[in-house]
């Protein structure tokens, strides 16, 4: 556990990073960016609070059951929008031209519109969900071997 | 059902994966509706395993297109090159897709009671799942890129499952060894796929055989994926990390390994045959694979015979097995652009190979769950210290001795068949090959009495006197893999017409391969 | 400036890479140095996939707000992406595998860590 005004900037900055996480996700169809950037984005902000507070008190937050669910959720969202162009082909975009996400883009350099892409906004939505769930585990489980803990079964 | 069938290549995959999500949120309730769930879904993909091979050896190659607006669209809109990643399944990939469905359904139900007793079973569970799931991707995909994905995948469950039991220090040790040849093979075969990707354009099997032109980093190219599969596959200058990693992981994980490393094997068969083909100007590679596959067999062999682990002498077994599935398939295609003697004893040649192929992937995983069942009961795998088991496991002694007789090649069993087939070929080629291959045969039968003896007859120990035979569900699991031994022993001639020749004349023929994505242009 | 460059210097970059690590995993026997050589192997196949989309004069494969002009290859930087990705779920178990074996027997120089010999 570092000193005072090192955990006061550390519960601030988080917000922050949060937000430009978020942002890097929810923008891979249109700008450099997408699941795995974003969550790993996210994770380096978990990091800082692991670094700042000890990973005891960490652990106390991140229970490992909540991260558990939330990696399957997200992998199964991910393999359910997947599932669900089965009609025709697996994998298939079935949202394009529906309102949810469903506008065709004009062709050539525009300055981007986030309602189109179909599924694909979607499924970075649920990557993402599942990287920060995977990669805080392994950091935290990797700071508590270190520590000499275990985590519990 | 006709859905079920054009949707089935997908459906093997993605179901594995499905149920290896599941397994945590379902877990954590309750673990007996895990373990069924895993069990019902892995025999939905034996049944739809088998449909899909009927439809094969009826109808041709099954094509599928991920994400197109129909399942067999490879070029659409009139393009020139296939867009969009396919998977392409032939006689040959189905003949690996049989022996895997089968083998982690028997694995599936070993473990019920053989991990019992650990703690993290769900994660067990989850890793065995992904690692089904890589294999079968492995096997079905038509694309390079995609091969490599699931490679990775494949060894980096199949790491994490060697060093599960983290108590032990060697099985720790032995899972940091696979996973660092894992990564280094993934690596340089990624680097061989950009220096194809840059001159052609394109990832796709079928293209780019139609494309190759074989220039210099064409050959290059070809050098760097052989090196990097056949790391995996445990051939001899770089098999010494395959005894280690092997020997420690527990027993159903290393039958399921044996066939991840079959699949690697089937990875090069792929690359050679249908990709790089006849322009290959073979004889040179086909000899280099025969002198490589020969000294597998011996060095394999000679290094069991003084072992003490029981998991570590059949590790070794099966390094110096695949040898004679390299030596097989090495002499065919050392004579696969002369077309006369491809008729003669080459096509016998592959397809003794192949026979090869599924014979150990039938025996070989029989032996390590029995080697598992002497570990379950006497908490040791040291030879030394074992003795007198025969006196109270009756029936892993009846199934440890059908697994003896089929590997040394013993007459009424399947060993017999392939290794008489592969003999006979490959004398025609050079007869030198077949003594070398027959006297490993010898020493294979007397490394095996020997471990028999010291683990099952002798007088029956103090230590042990209390010891009873494995509970049902392991024996359930290994009696699966000895009646199929038993009726591929009693029907070899069916077996190998309806299973091996169509798979050799999958591979032979590379111009149904590409016509399967071209689609009949020129 | 950028004529003095030979125009292959990202694969001469990419090379060095490769030849320095395979020089690290045959000759280096502390297991996190193993790591790390295996760490710059990936850095130097993943600079070569991308050095292999350039087209002269590109520009970044993306329609927002792009400039006029031709555009780089973007599908090998699609595979970059997800071998940067796979080998961080590599790195990661090679890490935590090294931690048990310090557990286990005290030192990580991998001749006197051994156990399985023969």
């Amino acid at each position: 556990m570092l000193s005072k005004i090192v955990r006061t900037v550390a519960n601030q900055l988080i917000l922050f990073i949060l937000i430009f996480g978020l942002y890097v996700i929810a923008h891979g169809h249109l700008t450099p960016g997408g699941g795995f950037q974003g969550g790993a984005v996210i994770v380096s902000g978990v990091v800082m609070l692991l670094v700042a507070f000890s990973s005891k008190e960490l652990k106390k937050s991140l229970r490992e059951r909540t991260l558990s669910i939330m990696e399957s959720s997200g992998a199964l969202i991910f393999i359910g929008l997947a599932f669900a162009g089965i009609g025709i082909v697996f994998f298939y975009n079935f949202l394009v031209g529906t309102p949810i996400f469903g506008r065709i883009p004009v062709t050539g350099p525009n300055p981007g519109d986030i309602w189109t892409g179909g599924v694909i906004p979607l499924m970075n939505l649920a990557v993402g969900l599942k990287v920060v769930a995977g990669l805080s585990a392994v950091v935290l489980a990797m700071a508590l071997f270190s520590s000499g803990e275990e985590i519990e079964e | 059902m006709d859905k079920l069938l054009i949707h089935s290549p997908i459906l093997i995959i993605a179901i594995p994966l499905v149920v290896a999500f599941l397994t945590p949120l379902i877990g954590w309730k309750s673990g007996k509706a895990r373990n069924a769930l895993v069990v019902a879904s892995l025999v939905f993909i034996e049944f739809l395993v088998i449909i899909l091979a009927r439809d094969i050896y009826l109808n041709g190659i099954h094509v599928y297109t991920l994400g197109a607006t129909s399942p067999d669209l490879t070029l659409p809109g009139g393009a020139m090159v296939p867009i969009r990643i396919i998977l392409e399944v032939d006689a040959m990939s189905i003949f690996m897709g049989i022996i895997w469905a089968t083998v982690s359904l028997t694995a599936a139900i070993y473990s019920l009671s053989h991990m019992a007793k650990e703690t993290g079973q769900t994660r067990f569970y989850t890793l065995a799942m992904l690692m089904v799931a890589g294999c079968f991707g492995m096997i079905f995909t038509g694309d390079l890129f995609n091969l490599f994905v699931f490679l990775e995948i494949t060894s980096i469950s199949g790491a994490a499952l060697i060093a599960f039991r983290t108590r032990f220090a060697d099985s720790v040790e032995g899972g940091f060894k696979y996973i660092v040849i894992s990564a280094v093979a993934g690596l340089i075969f990624l680097f061989g796929v950009g220096l194809l990707y840059g001159q052609y354009n394109s990832l796709n099997i079928g293209f780019l055989a139609n494309a190759m032109q074989y220039s210099a980093l064409d050959k290059i190219a070809l050098t760097l994926f052989v090196i990097s599969l056949t790391i995996k596959t445990g051939m001899v200058p770089l098999h010494m990390w395959y005894p280690d990693s092997y020997s420690v992981a527990p027993a159903n994980i290393t039958a399921m390994l044996v066939i991840t490393s079959h699949a690697c094997m089937y990875a090069v068969f792929r690359v050679c045959f249908s990709l790089y083909g006849i322009t290959l100007g073979a004889a040179t590679l086909g000899w280099i694979v025969v002198i490589i596959g020969l000294l597998t067999m011996f060095v394999g062999v000679t290094m069991a015979v003084f072992q003490t682990d029981v998991m570590r002498f059949m590790s070794y077994h099966a390094i110096s097995q695949m040898g004679y599935m390299w030596l097989g398939v090495g002499v065919g295609l050392a004579v696969l652009g002369n077309p006369e003697a491809l008729a003669t004893y080459g096509r016998d040649a592959i397809g003794g190979g192949i026979f090869h192929i599924l014979n150990h992937a039938m025996y070989k995983p029989l032996l390590f769950l029995t080697a598992g069942a002497l570990f379950h009961r006497t908490a040791t795998r040291d030879l030394n210290k074992m003795g007198g088991l025969g006196h109270n496991m009756k029936f892993t002694l009846i199934l440890y001795i059908i697994g003896t007789l089929s590997i040394a090649g013993i007459p009424p069993l399947n060993g017999f068949a392939s290794k008489f087939l592969i003999y006979e070929s490959v004398y025609q080629f050079n007869p030198i090959l077949a003594v070398v291959a027959m006297l490993v045969s010898i020493i294979t039968l007397a490394s095996f009495t020997k471990a028999f003896q010291s683990a099952f007859t002798g007088p029956q120990l103090p230590e042990y006197k209390d010891v009873k035979e494995v509970p049902k569900p392991m024996l359930i699991g290994m009696g699966i893999l000895a009646a199929g031994i038993i009726f591929t022993s009693i029907f070899p001639g069916l077996v190998l017409e309806h299973i091996v020749y169509p798979a050799t004349d999958a591979l032979i023929n590379q111009a149904a391969y590409v016509n399967g994505i071209m689609g009949g242009m020129p | 400036m950028m004529e003095h460059i030979p125009l292959n210097f990202p694969f001469l970059a990419a090379a060095l890479l490769v030849g320095i690590s395979f020089y690290i995993l045959i000759f280096k026997r502390n297991l996190i140095k193993l790591i790390m050589g295996i760490g710059m192997l990936a850095s130097g196949v993943n600079l070569f996939l991308v050095a292999l989309g350039y087209r002269a004069g590109g520009n970044a494969p993306i329609y927002t707000d792009v400039p006029e002009g031709p555009m780089v290859l973007p599908v090998p930087q699609a595979l970059t992406l997800t071998s940067i990705v796979i080998n961080v779920a590599v790195l990661a178990l090679m890490l935590t595998m090294v931690i048990l074996i310090y557990r286990h027997t005290g030192n990580i120089d991998s001749k006197k860590s051994r156990i399985l010999k023969g």
